[in-house]
């Protein structure tokens, strides 16, 4: 089927990977910043088919996996509120708080449901005038677009009684924070093909002139993953650093102008914390002035949480690519997606989680 | 029951990653209240059954994850018995309603073990404001799924309690059928080069619900593929000398290696809840053996996989309502993959892989690329993914 297994095919794939191999004349490290393209890189064995030279390292690009403790522990007790409708994506139910997670919000009486749009949300507000419908509003550039039109819709509707919970993170201040590491032992990035979308390319040419390394938009599929690969090869082995787009057929340089157009009206930039990293400058959006009486940071007042992160987790280290999942003591021991310790362990697309459910086979003793 | 820690030890070359074996002295250490993946058929639904259920009732099944349970009669024979509660949002659906689905899900519990299905009974809690017109189309679906199925419905039970909701209903059914003499099925009579077929295209019915699902209606063709597989099994079960018995079968010498343990059908699972990768990952585990199959070989429609990759679910994890896995001998794999082809649900019929004598209870996926990945239980329910 179109874009499934066009993308998809077995011989396709062959040639790439032997392009690869005959290119690859030295080891590199390209880091695929998005929790998708991992997802992919992981399920269908890409990275055990690379020539040994070719490291992946997995980013930080799995918007459950970097929203703040803090922010999770936030939602959980606005979700627990009496008057409270919580609205979110299925996969940020099972992400541990400090002490519990939705689904147990949900079990103990709380009103916590799975939406598939943001725009969902807006709806049930619409129906349940006497309720506080709260959407949990988190993600990359990707998923800004619907969360920010949440907003537009329930204010041209005068609805009072909607409000977002936003953690929304950026990509490229995020790329920059790993480029100017002195730990970082990424030789060339993958940027997110969906992120682009929206963003356009623009934003990535001060990055490859700024650090010199070659950034290359990437698809999702296991042919657009190594597509995305074979050019950031062919740059690094001819000593270039260049912004390219192996992705054209969703990206273009200036992305979705009509997007663009509600961001600016609806965020604004602020300082960011990254569950697991820390705060990055400027790598956030919240929102802006004109919509802040529908922030649900504001409406309902938060206090007295204690916020404890697991001392043992170390997806930090994994979200920023300095370890790999099954090097932390705690993989598949007392860290599960059963009873994960991070939400790197939890998202489907984060990293230990790939790496659990797809590879623990090949995880050394002892590991 | 099989001992879970010895689930578990057969882990073996991952070593410490075990996900399999750990108890604890508090059952369900993670929730002290039910949450909705206790109900979705994967690690949650099963740990819910070990550490609280079955300490409780004391005697334990020899095999807890089989769909039905075969009891010897004290007149003579063996009696296949299962039950099943159906709960569906909407009640229904493209191709049919809870109400086919609670008479062909019980019906298909009980065929796999090699049985044909008797009669079933019917218990019904309905919700206040639940519109009789609706009810009566249920159960009309009913009569007519038990008339296809050759069984009977033969009592049941009524409760109304308060609407919760919007006037749904929750439908029970038992049922039994006979087992005939020398049928033994099951994931104990597995061997190392035994062949796994698949009896259709995954992921329909599950997808064909979520397509009706409130605030995620999607256009679609998808229905769902609700049926009695009874006369698929009693098919494949006829279609080679010896099959399905637990014996040495008569003039059929295995080339296998390991091909002890007779000849023909070794055990059937219909893919329901938790889909396909459930359902190897269960005979996995029971057997103790490895199973590793081929992605490319296990079909997915083109809607279904469209919709699975829109919403971020996996397909093999989607539930079906009329399809089966079937572990077969090899000698016989050709024969019972003809046989089913020759079945209208069958016809579409596949071979996707084989058991091994390596990664013992757990199953590999040979990934289209030519690299494996291990193919793990759906933790609870399917969601969809953020982007």
């Amino acid at each position: 089927m179109k874009y499934f297994d066009e993308f998809n095919d077995p011989e396709l794939a062959h040639r790439q990977f032997a392009a690869i191999a005959e290119r690859v004349t030295r080891p590199w490290a390209i880091m695929e910043v998005c929790g998708g393209q991992t997802h992919a890189i992981v399920r269908n064995g890409i990275d055990q088919l690379l020539p040994d030279e070719v490291e992946l390292i997995h980013g930080p690009g799995c918007p459950v996996c970097v929203t703040p403790l803090e922010t999770i522990d936030k939602a959980l007790a606005i979700a627990a509120r009496p008057e409270v409708i919580f609205c979110s994506f299925g996969d940020m139910l099972r992400v541990p708080g400090s002490h519990r997670d939705l689904h147990q919000v949900r079990s103990n009486g709380g009103d916590v449901r799975v939406v598939y749009s943001p725009l969902d949300a807006v709806a049930l507000a619409e129906a349940n005038p006497d309720k506080q419908v709260v959407f949990f509003g988190i993600g990359f550039e990707t998923t800004a677009p619907a969360n920010a039109m949440t907003v537009v819709q329930a204010r041209a509707r005068g609805l009072a009684n909607f409000s977002l919970l936003v953690s929304h993170v950026l990509v490229p201040p995020a790329v920059a924070a790993i480029a100017s590491s002195p730990t970082s032992r990424v030789n060339a990035f993958l940027a997110a093909g969906h992120v682009c979308t929206v963003m356009g390319t623009g934003e990535y040419g001060p990055l490859v002139e700024r650090f010199g390394v070659p950034i290359v938009v990437t698809g999702f599929e296991p042919l657009d993953v190594l597509e995305g690969i074979r050019r950031a090869i062919d740059q690094l082995e001819d000593g270039r650093a260049e912004l390219d787009n192996a992705y054209p057929r969703a990206v273009s340089a200036t992305g979705n102008r009509a997007a663009q157009a509600v961001l600016a009206e609806v965020f604004e930039v602020c300082d960011r914390a990254w569950r697991g990293i820390g705060t990055i400058p400027a790598s956030g959006w919240r929102l802006s002035e004109a919509y802040r009486d529908l922030d649900a940071e504001v409406r309902f007042e938060v206090a007295d949480l204690q916020v404890e992160e697991s001392p043992l987790c170390r997806s930090g280290e994994v979200l920023q690519g300095l370890l790999k999942p099954h090097e932390c003591e705690q993989f598949g021991t007392i860290c599960t997606p059963r009873r994960p310790l991070g939400a790197t362990m939890v998202s489907s697309e984060g990293a230990c989680a790939a790496y659990y459910q797809y590879r623990r086979l090949d995880v050394p003793q002892g590991a | 029951m099989s001992d879970v820690h010895d689930a578990g030890d057969v882990v073996g070359p991952a070593g410490p990653v075990d996900p399999v074996a750990w108890t604890c002295p508090v059952p369900l250490r993670d929730h002290d209240r039910i949450v909705s993946g206790h109900g979705g058929g994967g690690r949650l639904s099963k740990e819910l059954v070990e550490h609280l259920f079955l300490p409780a009732f004391g005697a334990a099944p020899d095999d807890p994850s089989h769909d039905s349970v075969v009891l010897p009669m004290p007149t003579g024979g063996r009696l296949a018995f299962s039950t099943d509660s159906y709960v569906v949002t909407p009640v229904e659906f493209p191709g049919g309603s809870i109400g086919d689905l609670a008479v062909n899900g019980t019906v298909n519990d009980v065929a796999m073990s090699g049985a044909v299905p008797i009669a079933l009974s019917a218990a019904f809690v309905l919700e206040e404001g639940l519109e009789l017109a609706v009810l009566g189309r249920i159960a009309t679906d009913m009569g007519r799924a038990a008339r296809e199925a050759g069984v009977r419905l033969v009592t049941g039970d009524t409760k109304v309690v308060e609407a919760r909701e919007r006037g749904g209903l929750t439908i029970t059914t038992a049922g039994f059928g006979v087992v005939p003499d020398g049928v033994d099925l099951g994931p104990h009579r597995l061997r190392a080069g035994d062949q796994v077929l698949l009896s259709g295209p995954i992921g329909q019915h599950g997808m064909a619900i979520m397509s009706r699902r409130e605030g995620l209606e999607f256009a679609s063709e998808l229905a769902t593929d609700s049926a009695a597989l009874t006369g698929l099994v009693q098919t494949m079960l006829a279609a080679v000398p010896g099959a399905g018995t637990s014996g040495v079968s008569s003039g059929v010498s295995s080339g296998v290696s390991s091909g002890s343990g007779g000849g023909g059908v070794r055990a059937l699972r219909d893919a329901t809840r938790g889909g396909f990768a459930a359902v190897l990952c269960e005979l996995a585990e029971g057997a103790g053996l490895g199973i590793e199959y081929d992605e490319r070989a296990v079909p997915v429609p083109p809607d279904v996989a469209a919709a699975c990759a829109f919403l971020g679910l996996d397909p093999t994890h989607v539930a079906n309502e009329g399809k089966l896995v079937a572990v077969v001998a090899a000698v016989d794999a050709e024969v019972v993959l003809a046989a089913m082809r020759a079945h209208p649900h069958g016809r579409e019929a596949v071979r996707v892989g084989e058991v091994v004598d390596d990664h013992h209870g757990i199953v590999v996926a040979r990934t289209g690329l030519g690299a494996k990945r291990v193919v793990d239980l759906p933790l609870g329910e399917q969601l969809p993914r953020i982007c």
